[in-house]
């Protein structure tokens, strides 16, 4: 059963208009696997990670999630999105509902748990990062670490069975890239499958059980961080790793 | 003619004709406007609802609907409403004042349909990307994620296409529907006194627009510092 990929996608191909941004990415994620993107701008790492839960559509190729084709028409994408979660570089937190709404929402109206459940378990996630006292506050007020932490448990309070992370620290001030990573480290620490697009090398080095190096909508490289780290074969992931600070 | 002369012949007007002017004219233009916009909002809401169809044909026939109506004058659209509407359809037996409301909805619809579809439309979509990656569908990300932050752009831009309506509707004055224009046709016409009508009506137009205008930018403004 453990053989089985939670994820596995075939050959993914994906345009926006004359710019051919996924050239066949084949590729695929274990159960409690940790993979780190990394790669410079452009490179179609965010499109490779938004194609996984059908954000982007791929025109062509399969991503199969926990056995089933998600790009078949005749699958209700909704459903397995419920158990994908995924945070976003801008955090996207719902401002006109409050913090611990922003929490239950979806796992209420989506019939997983009564409205008390949810109430108690946005409680307790709130407590493990830290913003247990903001529960009844609009998130408008909070910094930029701590609206990236509530996306996170926001993402979890679903119960997913992995989380998609689309460069989760990037729009975070410098001061405030810290808390986040943590909390990422605690969840993949507990043993949740993650994929995480970053430009946080040391990060990404630190946790992951697999890099993949991505260029010009191909992946180029696929490791152990310290394969891909210390001795990367590809001229492309060298001439990248030469250029960004560790 | 003196500037005491005139005073005088305002006070005049107002002493002789003050309810043509503040009870007939005044209601039949809030009644008009009232109607105008709460069916304009009803219909427009429609038509943005069905400019995201999926169906191809029902989106192109609103976007041209729109298009005419935006693109032609609101008074050319009235005489249609007063002289054509109650020709086509003759069993409905419809008096001026209703034709003409007809003709005002339809016209504020394709308005209203703009703002409700930019007031969407100016939702950040990471916001809907942020609730289908939660799983919930399009509508329930609709109804509970985009709609609720889209209400803040549109309540404000409603208002303000009341103000605007309360203007428009002194082109029903050519159909002599009763509203303040009308009001200055009436009492212009029974004492000649051109000037002082003229500056009563637009008096009580703009302090009613404008008092509006405030409680509107008042109500934008509690309902920004809820965030």
């Amino acid at each position: 059963m453990n053989n089985e990929p939670m994820i596995r996608t075939v050959n993914l191909h994906k345009s926006f208009g004359a710019l051919h941004v996924l050239k066949g990415v084949s590729e695929h994620v274990s159960p409690q696997e940790v993979v780190s993107i990394i790669g410079p701008s452009g490179s179609g790492k965010s499109t490779f990670l938004r194609c996984l839960n059908m954000l982007e559509v791929p025109e062509e190729g399969q991503i199969f999630f926990e056995g089933v084709d998600i790009t078949d028409k005749k699958v209700d994408v909704n459903l397995h999105r419920q158990k994908m979660g995924m945070v976003f570089q801008l955090f996207n937190v719902f401002p006109h509902l409050t913090v611990k709404q922003n929490i239950t929402l979806a796992p209420v109206l989506l019939k997983k748990k009564s409205q008390q459940e949810a109430d108690d378990m946005a409680m307790e996630l709130l407590n493990r990062v830290g913003l247990a006292d903001k529960a009844d506050n609009k998130p408008g007020r909070l910094s930029g670490g701590q609206k990236q932490r509530l996306a996170i448990v926001r993402a979890l309070a679903m119960e997913p069975d992995v989380m998609l992370f689309d460069e989760p620290t990037s729009a975070l001030d410098p001061e405030m890239v810290g808390e986040v990573l943590d909390v990422i480290k605690n969840l993949v620490k507990g043993g949740m499958t993650s994929v995480i697009v970053t430009h946080e090398m040391g990060f990404a080095k630190e946790i992951s059980d697999r890099v993949l190096f991505m260029d010009d909508g191909m992946v180029l490289e696929s490791g152990t961080p310290s394969e891909i780290f210390n001795t990367p074969q590809n001229p492309r992931t060298r001439d990248f790793l030469s250029k960004v600070l560790m | 003619m003196s500037f005491t002369t005139i005073c005088e012949n305002i006070v005049m007007l107002l002493r002789e004709y003050w309810h043509v002017f503040l009870i007939e004219g005044v209601s039949y233009t809030l009644l008009l406007s009232v109607i105008t916009v709460f069916f304009g909002a009803i219909l427009g809401s429609l038509l943005a609802l069905g400019k995201r169809s999926r169906f191809r044909i029902v989106r192109g026939i609103i976007t041209a609907f729109v298009e005419v109506i935006r693109g032609t004058p609101i008074l050319l659209q009235l005489y249609f409403g007063y002289f054509i509407l109650p020709m086509m359809v003759p069993a409905l037996n419809l008096s001026a004042f209703t034709s003409i409301c007809i003709a005002l909805v339809i016209n504020s619809s394709a308005y209203v349909s703009e703002v409700i579809r930019s007031g969407i439309q100016a939702v950040d979509h990471g916001q809907t990307e942020a609730a289908r990656s939660l799983g919930l569908n399009a509508r329930q990300t609709m109804l509970r994620i985009v709609l609720p932050q889209a209400v803040k752009n549109i309540l404000p831009a409603l208002g303000n296409e009341f103000v605007m309506m309360i203007k428009e509707t002194s082109l029903a004055s050519t159909f002599f529907v009763g509203e303040l224009m009308t009001s200055y046709l009436k009492v212009k016409g029974a004492t000649w006194l051109n000037l002082e009508s003229l500056i009563i009506v637009g008096v009580i137009y703009f302090v009613i627009t404008f008092t509006l205008s405030k409680v509107i930018a008042v109500f934008e403004r509690r309902m920004r510092a809820g965030e």
